[in-house]
Order: structure tokens, then sequence, then C-alpha cells
């Protein structure tokens, strides 16, 4: 029953990556995720499962190697950070519109622009509500330590390939480059090409007489199929939204105030948590693990239970706090807090911010 | 119990490693571990450190601004996180490279000549490990088995022959620290 590592986040991510049985890794260094890449060729994969790991010539390159590998039904993955996951963006609308399941992480840095490499949770726009054009979702998965850096490869995955649709890791530099003890699951076999295609009709896996063609692509210029398409598209998500929603609460269930935040913030909350229950405060947090679909329903479910204001702790300008609104709908106040370029809240921070902007003086 | 603890010093003095081996030995005493290092584009020359957190619990915020104790090796670290030890912590610093000394007196001070005890070793490169002794004798948090299966674990396989002397590195960081 798996094995006790002190790893990083990244090269947590990386060695789950192996041992889920994942076909091909395609990339291009960057920091604060170039851990990945690294580790996956210091521990040369091919050799270890048959694993392909090539450092592409670009993003681009590499985000477009995925399509292909994965129109072939192979488990297919690239991370990057911030402006790497910006110039994949075109491959991954593709990627929505072609219906090719996948995995990405995306190491957020700060930005905008090149912004800085220190951490930061910027991006969550863009991972959650487009990035590329049209109308399409990705799961963002969003892991807390470095544990659910290794967990969520196979959660993710296995998402990707029950709904035929990409799926996003979204961490940032501190829980890229943090190190926490990981049990690694035990190493899968790769699928063999006879098992892919008799699970996957759809998968390009080479025609046989007689059998039609399997085209996979975005392109349909006949605006009737387009339509009928893009609802398909629709009715997958609501699916998605309906089956797929996970979050954790942590000391909510007599809560009047509460936290929500995900990833590295999360786990600064955690601790503002444990410091205002000191102090007497009723305060709680909500963890989403699913930024896409949003464990909107919790959010409700908590003003049901009592609670009197939510405070969206993101390192960002105000994000997620969008969707807290949303959920809380004007029912009871919600408000954002978050330092920027780099920088990471306190604890004590994020408590004095509940007291001044939610509970009041 | 949870014990957090700051390193910072100079990169290249091995203070992330340090912090490696301490995490990696409270993981063998069936602890909780965190290892967040600040990083940055800096290389040799540059500050670095790391916070490390060694806990009975599930460590919540790895990231934090108060810490129990403080491992200091050059003045901006002094500078930088004297006032950051909680009152009633411990602040151990190497008084080499020191200029202004810590002025705290809500805090226990130790001092540790980690530098000129490793040059007597005859090996500069073991300056951690006498630090990570005299950490461990003010704060025995992991006891020494574990420590040395910290080091097998987190040195690679061809560094393992040198785990006796870091042990006696270890034990010469031990006998020597000294209350300020």
């Amino acid at each position: 029953m798996g094995e006790l590592k002190l790893m990083k986040g990244n090269e947590a991510l990386a060695e789950a990556a192996i041992r889920y049985g994942c076909d091909a890794y395609f990339g291009y260094p960057i920091t604060p995720q170039s851990e990945v890449i690294e580790y996956l060729s210091e521990q040369n994969p091919y050799e270890r499962t048959g694993m392909v790991v090539l450092q592409a010539e670009s993003e681009l390159a590499a985000i477009n190697m995925v399509y292909a590998a994965g129109a072939a039904g192979k488990r297919v993955m690239t991370s990057s950070s911030s402006p790497g996951v910006s110039l994949k963006q075109e491959g991954i609308t593709y990627i929505a519109g072609a219906e090719i399941p996948c995995l990405y992480a995306d190491v957020v840095r700060g930005g905008p622009g090149l912004g800085t490499i220190q951490p930061s949770q910027a991006d969550y726009f863009q991972a959650c509500k487009g990035g590329g054009h049209g109308d399409y979702k990705n799961i963002v998965l969003a892991p807390a330590s470095v544990q659910e850096m290794a967990d969520f490869v196979a959660l993710g995955f296995d998402l990707a390939f029950k709904y035929r649709m990409a799926c996003c890791i979204l961490s940032d530099g501190a829980i890229g480059q943090m190190m926490e003890k990981v049990v690694l699951a035990d190493q899968r076999p790769r699928m063999t090409d006879e098992e892919i295609k008799e699970k996957y009709p759809w998968a390009t896996t080479g025609r046989k007489r007689g059998t039609p063609h399997r085209i996979i692509t975005s392109l349909d210029l006949d605006s009737n199929r387009m339509e009928a398409h893009n609802r398909h598209l629709q009715e997958k998500y609501r699916q998605v939204e309906a089956n797929e929603v996970r979050f954790e609460e942590i000391n909510c269930e007599d809560a009047e105030y509460v936290f929500v935040a995900y990833g590295s913030s999360a786990r600064i909350a955690q601790k503002s948590v444990q410091l205002g229950r000191e102090e007497g405060l009723k305060v709680g947090l909500l963890r989403p693990i699913t930024l896409y679909p949003y464990p909107t329903k919790a959010i409700q479910a908590l003003i049901d239970n009592g609670v009197k204001g939510f405070l969206s702790v993101e390192l960002s300008c105000g994000q997620m706090i969008e969707d807290v609104r949303l959920a809380v709908n004007g029912r009871v106040k919600a408000e954002h807090f978050g330092r920027v370029g780099g920088i990471i809240h306190t604890p004590e921070e994020v408590l004095e911010a509940m007291k001044k902007q939610i509970i009041g003086e | 119990m949870t014990e957090e603890i700051i390193i910072a010093g100079f990169g290249g003095q091995g203070v992330l490693s340090m912090g490696k081996i301490l995490a990696y030995s409270g993981i063998m005493q069936d602890k909780e571990v965190s290892w967040m290092p600040s990083y940055g584009p800096e290389m040799r020359g540059g500050t670095a450190n790391v916070t490390v957190i060694v806990s009975d619990e599930r460590v919540c915020s790895p990231i934090i601004n108060a810490f129990d104790t403080a491992v200091i090796l050059n003045q901006q670290s002094l500078d930088k996180f004297e006032s950051k030890v909680k009152p009633g912590g411990v602040l151990i610093y190497d008084p080499n490279g020191i200029t202004h000394k810590p002025t705290r007196k809500d805090i226990s001070i130790y001092t540790i000549e980690g530098a000129q005890l490793a040059s007597d070793m005859g090996n500069a490169k073991v300056f951690n490990m006498v630090i990570l002794g005299a950490l461990l004798k003010v704060k025995p948090i992991v006891e020494m088995t574990n420590v040395e299966k910290g080091l097998e674990h987190s040195l690679p396989e061809r560094a393992h022959k040198l785990i006796p002397l870091n042990m006696k590195a270890i034990q010469v960081g031990m006998d020597n620290v000294k209350v300020e």
C-alpha cells in the first residue's frame, strides 16, 4: 500500500503521472513548474513504463501534441505556468471543441504579462471561465497539498475520460515548490492499444476495412450541426455540474463567518480559522476542491445554516469572489481579500480582514 | 506538539538541504511536516530561507509569519527574522559575520560557531549539519536514529558514505551550542 516520500508538489505530480500509467507528457519549461519536466526527464519513464516525455519546441507545439495523442485515446498531459498556459489557450479550446480528454497542470505565477515567478491565484478566470474562445468549460481541480498534487492526477484523468474533456490542475508556485509528506499510489500498467480500441469507440486508433472513418475535429461549417454540437457540450457540462462538485468544510458546523479559499490560500485560511477560534470567533473554512464545477450549493447550505458572511481569500484582486457572490445572491455579506504580485497573505492578516470587512468592530 | 522553524542564511550554506533533512527526520518519527522555501532567481550568495513545520497534527498553513524557533546564519536574516520569533521562543545564530547582535529579552538566544567548527573538522560543507546539531540540542524534536534515517532518505545513494561524517558534525553542533 503506497510509498511514503517527502516531495515537492511539482515532483509529486510528475511521479503520480508515471504511476497512473500516463502515456505521454509534452511540455516546455517555465518557472515555477519546471520541476515537472525536470523530474520526468530524470526518471526516464520510457524505461519504467514506456511513457513518452518530450520537451517540445514551444508551448503551442506541446498543446497540439496533446491534442493529437489524446485523439488517439492515449492518456496524455502537459503542464506550464501562467504565460505558458496563455499560449496554450488556442489548443485548449480546440480540445474542448473536439472533445479530447487530457490533463493539464497550471502552476500559477503572478501576472499580468511575464509578471513574477512568485505564487499567485490570478488565473482563476482563465482556468474557470474560458481563456480560449467559444462556449466551453474545463474541469478545474485545486490541490491544497502535495498529496493532492499527486492524487488529482488520477482523479483528473478519470474525469477527463469520463466526460471527454480537458481537466486542469490549478496549482500555484507555493504548492508546486513546497515539500510535504506524500503517499504515492502503486504503479498501474499503461493501457494497451487493444484496450483503448475496445474502450474508446471515438478514438483514432486506425481504420479497418469496412468500418467508418473516425474524424476528430472542432470544425463544422454546417450551422445546424454546430448548434447541436454546442447543445451537446452544454448538456455534458450540466452533467459535470450535477455530479462532480467536490469541496471540504473545516469548522463549519457552528460557524457564523466563513472563509472561502482554495489551494495555498485555503492552507493559510485554515490557520486563520485556528487563530480566530482561539479568540472565540465562530469562523470556518469552505475549501472548493473543484473550481469548475463550483460548490454553489454548499455556500447556499451554509447560509441556510446561519452563516452571516463570507470572505473570499485569494492571491488575486478578486476573481473567485464573483462565484461566491453568485451563490450568496445578496442574502449575506460577501467580500474579497487578497495580496498579489507574488506576496502571500499571512494567517494573521487574513483573520484581520475577516474582522474588519465582514464581522465589523 | 507543533514546532514552527525558520532557517535563514545565504544561498550555498545548505539552508534548504538542512531543512529537508530535518523534515525527512520528522517523517521518520511519524510526524506531519512541511518544507516551504522562499525561492527566487537567487543563486549562491543571495539570501535563502526555508520554513519547516514538524507537528503531531496535519500542518495547516505552511506559510507563517511567527516562529517558535529561528536559526539564523547571516546578518540580513537576523535583521529580518529576530522580530518574528514568538515571545518565549528560541533564536540560534552563528556569530560569524554578525555585527549587530540580537537584542530581544523575551526569547532564549543561543550561539553556535558553525563555520569555525566545520572548518576545524576539515570540511566546510558539514557546516549545516553542525547547525542542525545545535538546533536539535536546544529543541530535541526528533531522535538521532530518525535523523540518521532522514539523512539516508534525503541524500542520494552516492553520498551515503558521508552519513557518518554528517552524524559526527551534528554531534559537534550539539556539544558546542552555547546560551548567550
